[in-house]
C-alpha cells in the first residue's frame, strides 16, 4: 500500500538504510531487472516519456525529452564514442531544501538502480553521483551501496549476465551552489572552476568531457524504478489533476512541525502547510512564501490553495522549483530575509558574467542600506533596475534571474515594509529583539 | 622610456616534485581518482580534498606538488582551489566550524547562535582561536533546514541548536585531545 502511494520514500531509513539483500526483498532492483531482460533502451525511453516525468530539480524538463537528444550509435560503428555518461546531481545547495538528501541518506540503493535503468536508456556505460561535499553522511551510504552492487553484479561488467556494462562513482564535491547548474557540474567534475558553459552544444551532445551527457536530479532519477515496475498508468494515476507521480514537499522557517513529505504532485500549498507543516508557530501569523527554494518567487497567503505543480505555481507567479516551502511569519522583517537570500547568491555567483557578478554585491550593499536604516528613496529604483539587469537573456545563466524572482516579489508584495525602513530610518521587526536599545527614530513596532 | 610590462623572467615559478613531498598512500589515492576520470587534472578537486583529509589544509608546497602529480600548470589548480568553498587555502583549526547562515536558518535563530559562538571562542568568521582548536566560517545551506538552525563540525552534522547545547558541543570538542598530540 504505501510503495503505491509514496514510492520514492516508502523504503527510507535514515538511521540504517536497507542492505541489497533487505532492499531486494523490498522488491528492489525488480524494476533495473525489467528494464535490462525485458525492454530494449528505445523501449524503456518511450516508456519514461509516456510517463510525463519531469524534472524534479527545479526547471521541470521532460525526461524523455532530455534523454531523447542523446546520440544513439550501433555496436559496431566506428563513430560510438568511448564512453556515455549519466550524472545524478546531487549538489543539493538550494536554500531550504533538503528533499534529496532524505533519499541519499535513507534508501542509496534506490538512486544506484535507477542510474542503471538511466544508464541503460542511454546507452551510457559511465555513471557519477556529484554529491555536494558537505553530505559526508550520504557519502558514505552510497559508497557502500555501490560496493555492494559490484559485489552482486549489479554494476560493472555484463550486469545480470545481459550484455549491458556500467561503472558508477561518487564524486564528492568542494562546495560551490552553482555546481547544481548542469554544465558547471561539468565542469567541476572535470576537475574545473564550475562556470556555467554556453549551450548549445547541449551536454547530450557534448557534454562531460565532450561526450554525450545526461544530467538528472536525485529525485529525478528515483522516478525510474517505479515506473519500469507499476507502469505509465499507475504513474500518471498518482495524480490525476497534474503532473505525474509524487512530489517531495518539505517546509521551513518557523512552521510548527518542518519536514518533507512525499505527496501526489499538485497537493495544494494549504494542504502542505497546514495539514503536513502542522500551520505557523504559535503566536505567528504567515505573510508569504517561497515555493521552491531560495530562488523562486513569493506567494502570499491568497495563493494558499494553488496546486504546487509546475504550471499551477507558474500560472500564480513562481516556480516550483524543488518543492521546498520556505515561510515568512509575520513578526520575521521581509527585508531582512531578502538580504540574507541576495548575500547567498552574491556570495556563491561564479562571477563570469558582469550583471551577475557585479549586480548581486551591489543589491546585497542597497538591502543592507535599508535593513540597517540608512536607506534613500531612491535605492528601490536601483533595486528595480537590478532586477532587470540582472534578468533573463541578460546573464549567462539562470542564478542571477533566480536571486531577481524573491527579490522583485518582495518589492512587490512588502513594498510598505521596504518604504518604511527609509522613512523611519530602522527595521521595526528589531523592536522585539535586544537591539532595541541601539536603534534610533521612530519605530514604534 | 621604461616599460612595465612584466616580462616572464621576473615572475618565479616553484615547482615541487611531488615524489619528495607527497606520500605514497597520498598519491596512491590521488591515482585512484586519476584512474575513474579521462584526463588527469579531472581528478584536481578530489586530491586537494586527499590532501586536506591528511594534512588538515591545502599549503602552498601542497598544491604545487599536486599540479606536479597531476601534470598540470601550478596556477590553474590554485584557480580551482580558491573557487571552491571546502578548500581551505590556510591553516586551520583541529575543529572547523561551518555555521549555516542561509534563510532557513536565518528565520529560526541564526543570530543568537552566531553571536554565541563568537564570543565563547572570541573569534570572527575566517579566524582560529589561540589553541589552535577551532576555526569559525560560515557555511551555505546545510541541508538541515527542518532542525535549523543546524551547524557542521568536521564530517558532523549538528541540528536544532540553541545557545545552550551550542556552547555544551564546543565544549565536548574542547577536551578531545588533538590528533597530532
Amino acid at each position: 500500500m504505501t510503495e503505491a502511494m509514496r514510492p520514492l520514500t516508502h523504503l527510507v531509513n535514515l538511521k540504517s538504510p536497507l542492505s541489497l539483500s533487505d532492499y531486494m526483498s523490498e522488491g528492489g532492483y525488480q524494476g533495473a531487472s525489467k528494464a535490462l531482460h525485458e525492454y530494449s533502451p528505445k523501449q524503456v525511453l518511450d516508456l519514461v516519456s509516456d510517463s510525463g516525468l519531469k524534472g524534479r530539480g527545479g526547471a521541470g524538463f521532460p525526461t524523455g525529452m532530455k534523454w531523447s537528444c542523446v546520440p544513439m550509435f550501433d555496436d559496431n560503428d566506428d563513430n560510438a564514442p568511448e564512453f556515455k555518461y549519466l550524472v545524478a546531481n546531487a549538489d543539493e545547495m538550494e536554500p531550504g531544501t533538503f528533499k534529496d538528501r532524505y533519499l541519499l541518506e535513507g534508501v542509496p540503493h534506490q538512486l544506484v538502480e535507477s542510474m542503471i535503468i538511466g544508464a541503460y536508456t542511454m546507452v551510457a556505460n559511465r555513471g557519477y553521483i556529484f554529491l555536494r561535499g558537505e553530505y559526508h553522511l550520504a557519502a558514505q551510504r552510497l559508497q557502500q551501496a555501490i560496493d555492494e552492487a559490484y559485489q552482486n553484479n549489479w554494476l560493472g561488467k555484463n550486469i545480470q549476465g545481459t550484455q549491458f556494462s556500467f561503472d558508477l562513482y561518487v564524486h564528492t564535491s568542494a562546495g560551490r551552489y552553482i555546481c547544481g547548474e548542469e554544465t558547471a557540474l561539468i565542469n567541476a567534475l572535470e576537475g574545473r572552476r564550475a562556470i556555467p558553459r554556453a549551450k548549445p552544444p547541449f551536454p547530450q551532445m557534448s557534454g562531460l568531457f565532450g561526450k554525450p551527457t545526461v544530467v538528472n536530479n536525485v529525485e529525478t532519477l528515483s522516478n525510474l524504478p517505479h515506473i519500469l515496475k507499476h507502469g505509465t498508468a499507475w504513474f500518471k494515476a498518482l495524480s490525476p489533476d497534474s503532473d505525474s507521480g509524487t512530489k517531495i514537499y518539505a517546509a521551513c522557517g518557523r512552521v510548527k512541525t518542518p519536514g518533507l513529505w512525499e505527496l501526489p504532485m499538485g497537493t495544494t500549498i494549504r494542504e502542505i502547510l497546514y495539514q503536513h507543516a502542522g500551520g505557523m508557530a504559535d503566536g505567528l501569523k504567515l505573510r508569504g512564501l517561497l515555493p521552491g527554494g531560495a530562488s523562486t518567487d513569493f506567494l502570499l497567503p491568497e495563493h494558499l490553495d494553488t496546486p504546487m505543480d509546475f504550471d499551477s505555481i507558474s500560472k500564480a507567479g513562481s516556480r516550483l522549483g524543488t518543492g521546498g516551502l520556505i515561510v515568512l511569519d509575520d513578526k520575521s522583517c521581509p527585508v531582512a530575509m531578502v538580504l540574507n537570500l541576495i548575500k547567498f547568491f552574491a556570495q556563491e555567483s561564479c562571477g563570469w558574467c558582469t550583471p551577475c557578478r557585479d549586480g548581486t554585491p551591489w543589491a546585497v550593499e542597497v538591502l543592507t542600506r535599508i535593513e540597517n536604516g540608512t536607506g534613500r528613496k531612491e535605492d528601490l529604483d536601483t533595486l528595480h533596475n537590478l532586477c532587470d539587469f540582472m534578468w533573463l537573456g541578460k546573464t549567462h545563466c539562470a542564478l542571477a534571474p533566480g536571486a531577481v524572482e524573491p527579490l522583485k516579489s518582495a518589492l512587490r508584495y512588502f513594498l510598505d515594509d521596504f518604504e518604511q525602513h527609509i522613512d523611519h530610518g530602522c527595521c521595526s521587526y528589531k523592536q522585539n529583539t535586544a537591539q532595541k536599545t541601539k536603534l534610533k527614530g521612530h519605530c514604534h513596532g | 622610456m621604461k616599460s612595465n610590462i612584466i616580462s616572464m623572467e621576473n615572475i618565479s615559478t616553484v615547482t615541487i616534485d611531488y615524489r619528495q613531498y607527497l606520500s605514497t598512500v597520498e598519491v596512491a589515492e590521488i591515482e585512484h581518482e586519476v584512474s575513474i576520470m579521462e584526463t588527469r587534472e579531472a581528478a584536481g578537486i578530489e586530491a586537494l580534498k586527499i590532501i586536506q583529509e591528511h594534512r588538515g589544509w591545502v599549503s602552498d608546497e601542497s598544491l604545487y606538488a599536486i599540479a606536479d602529480l597531476l601534470n598540470m600548470p601550478e596556477a590553474e589548480l590554485e584557480g580551482v582551489a580558491t573557487f571552491y568553498n571546502l578548500i581551505y587555502r590556510q591553516a586551520v583549526g583541529q575543529f572547523v566550524i561551518h555555521l549555516c547562515d542561509s534563510v532557513a536558518c536565518h528565520l529560526t535563530g541564526y543570530e543568537q547562535i552566531y553571536q554565541t559562538i563568537k564570543s565563547h571562542l572570541g573569534i570572527e568568521y575566517g579566524q582560529t582561536t589561540d589553541d589552535g582548536k577551532f576555526t569559525f566560517l560560515s557555511n551555505v545551506c546545510l541541508g538541515g533546514c527542518d532542525k535549523a538552525p543546524s551547524m557542521m563540525i568536521g564530517k558532523q552534522h549538528y541540528q536544532s541548536l540553541t545557545p545552550e547545547n551550542v556552547v555544551e558541543i564546543l565544549g565536548d570538542l574542547a577536551k578531545q585531545e588533538s590528533k597530532h598530540d
